[in-house]
């Protein structure tokens, strides 16, 4: 496969922004998992929601959070947001989703090509790797770059309704997240679960 | 040695009445409503999760890393559907960053059957060197864990240790010892 990264023809976007963009478009509960760093402090300046679950490590397992809440509760939609770093610790993840099918779960990469919270140095992929061909490779069909805000939209748009799993990645600068998610484990999986309708508070 | 013995036919039952190892896990699996079973697979394991492939009532399915599989557990039982993650020794020790910033401090019960290699009539240095990191790990954790020898106790111990990590909201491991199982030798 010869992919010329030059030419995705997509615009650099703003992760809090795009973000914003997803959590405006949440209309039935739907679970969002937010990974590491700045994608769940994102996620969390967007706009707390019960249904939001942040995580506070564990690099690389949004998407099998994700699954597992999609396995759990196939009536709901679960989206997952994961930086491009946190994505190469857990590429078989890919494969896993891949060959279970949920049709209630889809994925979204924020790629900047970079370990932005550490000191911004570069991820081995960056410039020679290809996140939806990886996608796409890994058995998700569904798998495609947003081209800019609105491309984006419409690809959400489509993942409500789809019946097969999708990831969407998007292009972002090199920003830090807005927010700073409250560093509670117990609470935000409490609430989570609230969230969920699994559980009642006390 | 008479237990592994006891259980080594391959042609052992699946039914309610299959007082095999592998069908005792099953049945407290299924008594306790844990329906959702992420692994990466091990040579003693095989009989428990060709029988879980089996039986329509588990969600059963190999992951690439052991940590992809307890991540699917915690995502499930925040989701309502309880899970257990089934591994080897050495998948076990690539787990203690994701049990220390996962399992432990959102407290979820996360079960886990660690089949045990690494003693016992060990081949593989390799293994046997990877074996001495497990207990050492769980109890720097505080993590309640139990190493099943007999076939007598199994029962008892992975159906209270289930129902003591749901109602406490911590993980457990279950060790599963080659006392238990016969293991893995050198001419298998």
């Amino acid at each position: 496969m010869n992919i010329d990264l030059n030419a995705r023809n997509t615009k650099v976007m703003n992760r809090f922004d795009v973000t914003s963009r997803l959590i405006a478009k949440l209309g039935s509960e739907e679970a969002v998992i937010g990974g590491i760093g700045n994608t769940n402090f994102d996620l969390w300046a967007a706009g707390h929601r019960p249904q939001n679950f942040y995580m506070l490590g564990s690099m690389g397992l949004a998407f099998p959070i994700a699954l597992g809440v999609a396995l759990a509760q196939p009536g709901r939609r679960v989206f997952a947001l994961e930086g491009d770093g946190s994505l190469l610790m857990q590429l078989g993840a890919l494969s896993t989703i891949a060959a279970l099918k949920p049709k209630n779960l889809t994925m979204i990469v924020m790629d900047n090509g970079i370990y932005q919270i550490t000191g911004a140095q570069p991820t081995p992929a960056a410039n020679v790797a290809d996140i939806v061909a990886i996608a796409i490779g890994s058995g998700l069909a569904n798998s495609a770059w947003a081209a800019d805000e609105e491309d984006f939209e419409r690809l959400v748009d489509d993942a409500m309704a789809a019946s097969e799993p999708g990831l969407i990645a998007v292009r972002i600068d090199d920003k830090p997240g807005v927010g700073t998610t409250r560093r509670d484990p117990v609470q935000i999986r409490e609430r989570f679960m609230h969230g969920l309708g699994v559980r009642e508070p006390l | 040695m008479a237990i592994a013995e006891q259980q080594a036919s391959p042609q052992a039952a699946q039914g309610s009445g299959d007082r095999s190892w592998h069908g005792i896990v099953l049945q407290t699996l299924k008594r306790n409503e844990i329906s959702l079973i992420p692994y990466v697979p091990d040579r003693v394991l095989t009989p428990l999760i060709k029988n879980l492939h089996a039986d329509p009532f588990f969600t059963t399915f190999a992951t690439a890393r052991e940590e992809e599989a307890v991540g699917i557990v915690s995502g499930a039982w925040m989701g309502g559907r309880r899970g257990a993650a089934l591994m080897q020794t050495s998948g076990f020790a690539t787990l203690a960053n994701v049990l220390a910033s996962l399992a432990v401090p959102y407290q979820i019960p996360l079960i886990m059957f660690v089949s045990e290699r690494g003693t016992l009539g060990e081949f593989n240095y390799g293994q046997s060197l990877v074996c001495r990191t497990m207990r050492p790990v769980l109890d720097s954790l505080a993590l309640e864990h139990h190493t099943i020898t007999r076939l007598d106790e199994l029962e008892f111990i992975a159906d209270r240790s289930i129902k003591q990590a749901v109602t406490t909201q911590a993980p457990v491991a279950l060790i599963l010892n080659p006392l238990l199982t016969g293991g893995k030798v050198f001419d298998k």
